[in-house]
């Protein structure tokens, strides 16, 4: 290293001294409006650590900063701000019954949006979006009810679920005829001809329709059209939760699968709860 | 042209030396030739700074008219009131961002109706190609925002400071009081014109009195003193700061508009047939044997962007004819034929060369297309325009499900149904269908039981939006998807809009 500052002859710039394999560094300096603005970031993040909360101290402790500032006291403050906006909408929904909501345009029209998003973050995930449905999960567009689709019935399955530990939820549950041994195979198969008959696929059979009016009539009727307080679907028609093939049918006289639905009234509220339940009746099936 | 010369004459590169440099701490052949003084090389041109002169003349006088003219309809456009009924601004001119609409006197333009911005910028454009073909750089000389702005920051500066020989005085001598006063007077002049400038900007999008009063008032919104913060310090920064080296630099426009040039557009040229040889001359001394130019160099002085127009077409001539003001002053005072700088077509300059006849040629092929495509899009945009639909409707069918078959075999679609009413009176509506037989709807909220026909109201001057549900039999719709149509029809004037969308169903 040179003692005295070496000056590049071509640039006229200092180097630095440094060289290798005949190449030398030049000392071009930083511009001095990036230097100060530098500088300037430096002065800024000290007034920022005195002002503003900055360093963690400890375990679930840190600086506070001068001015108290809190971005979580922000964050409650918009949303108790957006609280109280919203507030005249919630009453609104808590002070009428979801009949009387969805008779009212304004209000619908408000259901149906807020609906939208509560079904997409609840419901969608079992039900697919749009209330597609999916196997073993009731589609919720069609016109088949396992539990009544009037906005009363489709409000209180919403609001205490399906077959869960609620005393109020839906509940009902259909005999495991074969691995009970209430029916042996013949006779399971003899009454799923007579189911297929009933949805107009095959013939008639005297057997069958024996065994159907002693066991299955009770809940889904003589003419099979199924009962809304028992859940027990409408056989007649041509859509079928867990399958309609002949053996799907069999395979659910033979050991039934009942589907499960969680309460909501914990984890929604009340306006909510009839937001979702205005919006899944207007998806199409509603009654 | 400076760094050109600084970089051809800087010493070249010595040999690699052959020694690796740990041996050789430096070259002995080098260290006895002694070293030229070391130069730095620079990458850019410095700017020189310029003083533009004040002149009188014809173009002096249009510029200014010009610059009245642009600036009283730039400042008066928002306070223009125009009655639209109740419910909707009567501001002539605003662009209403949160409303999502735009209004330019009686026309009221919709967010999807933006491509008659489109339209109107190509109008904008094919007529700035046809002004250019015909005229030159008028658009750069007069009409341009940065021209007018720097021209008027230039008054400013001239009424504060002096002309020109005054400012490089002022700019030469150590501060002192007069200095810091004339400095800090012309920056905060041109502050509050770049305020007004800025402020005015924010009234198109905004109801103009209102603004202003909370603007003053503290109680403007953040979005506005934000606007205006801006473009006062674009304006400032703009025509204060870079004035030319914005045309020279930053703009496109004088990049390509040649292309838009042949020899029968108007330019300010130089007549060097008629001006050389220059030279110095007194008065009365005989111009025999000699050019008219006698070198006073007041075109260059004059100019906004300092260039010499002797020197030929140059991009940075934003041709505003300053300079034939300048030298016609000159050539009246030496008794010479006027415009020896001159506004002219370059095939004109050459005939008078020869002496021939000299025209103004309008009709040119160019030209004639300029005019034809202007024609063709004025006319496009003109007649859209007035036979546009102010009612729309938009179809969305949901794409979840596409189709789901209810207990009777039958098979429903779901739509989103929205009607666009742009008209400032509420209207009613029948909703049927076609092209699928025994289609039968519903509308949430308005039609509960199924039926061939619902009726829909529509508010005024908003987009209502409905859940139509069309249901058809199986035998109806045979493909996987499948022609529907959706008939509105006005209950009032029987006007029909037909919409066509699809009916996905199973399939085969």
């Amino acid at each position: 290293m040179a003692e005295k500052k070496e000056v590049d002859s071509l640039t006229g710039t200092e180097t630095t001294g440094h060289e290798w394999d005949d190449i030398k560094e030049l000392n071009t300096p930083l511009p001095r409006w990036w230097l100060y603005v530098f500088y300037a970031t430096i002065l800024f993040s000290v007034v920022w650590v005195i002002l503003y909360p900055a360093w963690p101290i400890g375990l679930g402790d840190y600086t506070k900063g001068v001015i108290g500032y809190s971005a979580r006291a922000d964050l409650m403050r918009d949303l108790e701000a957006q609280r109280a906006e919203r507030a005249v909408w919630r009453d609104r929904f808590e002070a009428e019954t979801v009949t009387e909501i969805a008779r009212d345009p304004e209000l619908l029209q408000f259901a149906m949006g807020g609906g939208r998003v509560i079904f997409a973050d609840n419901c969608a995930p079992c039900h697919g979006s749009g209330g597609a449905g999916a196997p073993a999960f009731p589609i919720l567009v069609d016109d088949d009810w396992l539990w009544g689709g009037t906005l009363e019935q489709i409000h209180h399955t919403v609001v205490y679920g399906v077959r869960n530990d609620h005393p109020e939820a839906r509940m009902s549950e259909m005999p495991a005829y074969g691995t009970d041994g209430i029916l042996d195979r013949e006779e399971i198969a003899a009454v799923a001809d007579h189911v297929l008959h009933l949805a107009g696929r095959s013939e008639d059979n005297e057997r069958g329709r024996e065994i159907f009016a002693e066991q299955c009539a009770a809940c889904h009727g003589d003419d099979g059209k199924g009962m809304d307080e028992l859940g027990a679907p409408d056989l007649t028609n041509d859509i079928w939760l867990f399958g309609g093939t002949r053996s799907a049918i069999i395979a659910q006289i033979r050991q039934p699968r009942h589907g499960v639905m969680p309460y909501w009234f914990e984890r929604l509220g009340d306006a909510e709860l009839k937001q979702v339940t205005i919006y899944v009746h207007a998806l199409g099936g509603g009654q | 042209m400076t760094t050109e010369t600084r970089l051809t004459a800087s010493r070249p590169m010595p040999p690699p030396s052959p020694l690796p440099s740990s041996t050789a701490p430096a070259d002995p052949g080098t260290a006895a030739t002694p070293a030229p003084p070391p130069e730095k090389i620079k990458f850019f041109a410095d700017r020189e700074k310029i003083y533009p002169r004040n002149i009188h003349g014809t173009w002096r006088q249009v510029k200014w008219g010009v610059l009245g003219l642009l600036l009283a309809l730039y400042y008066i456009g928002p306070w223009i009131r125009w009655d639209r009924g109740p419910g909707a601004p009567d501001q002539a001119l605003l662009i209403d961002m949160p409303g999502r609409r735009a209004y330019f006197f009686a026309i009221e333009i919709w967010p999807q109706e933006v491509y008659y911005l489109t339209g109107l910028l190509i109008i904008a454009a094919i007529g700035l190609f046809l002004v250019t073909a015909w005229f030159g750089r008028v658009w750069c000389g007069f009409t341009c925002p940065q021209t007018v702005w720097t021209d008027l920051f230039l008054w400013v500066e001239r009424k504060i400071e002096g002309d020109r020989n005054a400012r490089l005085r002022l700019d030469k001598a150590p501060l002192s009081l007069n200095k810091a006063t004339r400095k800090t007077g012309k920056h905060v002049a041109w502050l509050v014109i770049a305020l007004a400038t800025g402020g005015a900007w924010i009234m198109y999008f905004n109801d103009a009195p209102t603004v202003v009063r909370e603007f003053f008032t503290g109680q403007a919104s953040t979005a506005v003193y934000g606007f205006t913060a801006l473009f006062t310090a674009t304006t400032y920064l703009l025509a204060g700061w870079a004035r030319e080296q914005v045309c020279i630099y930053m703009c496109p426009w004088p990049r390509f508009q040649s292309a838009m040039f042949d020899e029968h557009s108007l330019i300010v040229t130089y007549e060097d047939w008629r001006g050389e040889p220059r030279g110095a001359a007194r008065k009365g001394q005989s111009f025999e044997g000699r050019g008219d130019c006698v070198d006073c160099g007041l075109c260059w002085q004059v100019c906004p962007t300092g260039v010499d127009i002797r020197k030929g077409q140059q991009m940075a001539c934003i041709g505003c004819a300053l300079c034939v003001d300048a030298c016609n002053s000159v050539m009246d005072r030496f008794g010479r034929p006027r415009n020896l700088i001159t506004y002219d077509s370059i095939a004109n300059q050459n005939a008078r060369t020869e002496g021939n006849p000299t025209w103004l040629r309008l009709i040119r092929p160019r030209t004639l297309i300029y005019i034809a495509v202007l024609a063709i899009a004025a006319t496009v945009m003109a007649y859209s325009l007035v036979t546009r639909d102010r009612v729309d409707v938009a179809v969305q069918p949901d794409r979840s499900p596409l189709f789901v078959q209810l207990s009777d075999g039958s098979i429903r679609n779901a739509y989103t149904f929205k009607i666009l009413n742009m008209e400032r009176q509420a209207k009613n509506y029948t909703l049927t269908t076609a092209g699928v037989a025994g289609a039968m709807l519903t509308v949430v909220g308005y039609q509960p039981e199924p039926a061939a026909g619902a009726a829909l109201p529509a508010p005024p001057d908003a987009v209502a939006t409905f859940r139509v549900l069309v249901t058809a039999p199986r035998e109806s719709v045979p493909h996987r998807t499948n022609d529907l149509w959706f008939v509105l029809t006005d209950q009032a004037t029987g006007e029909v809009v037909e919409h066509r969308t699809v009916f996905a169903s199973q399939g085969k």
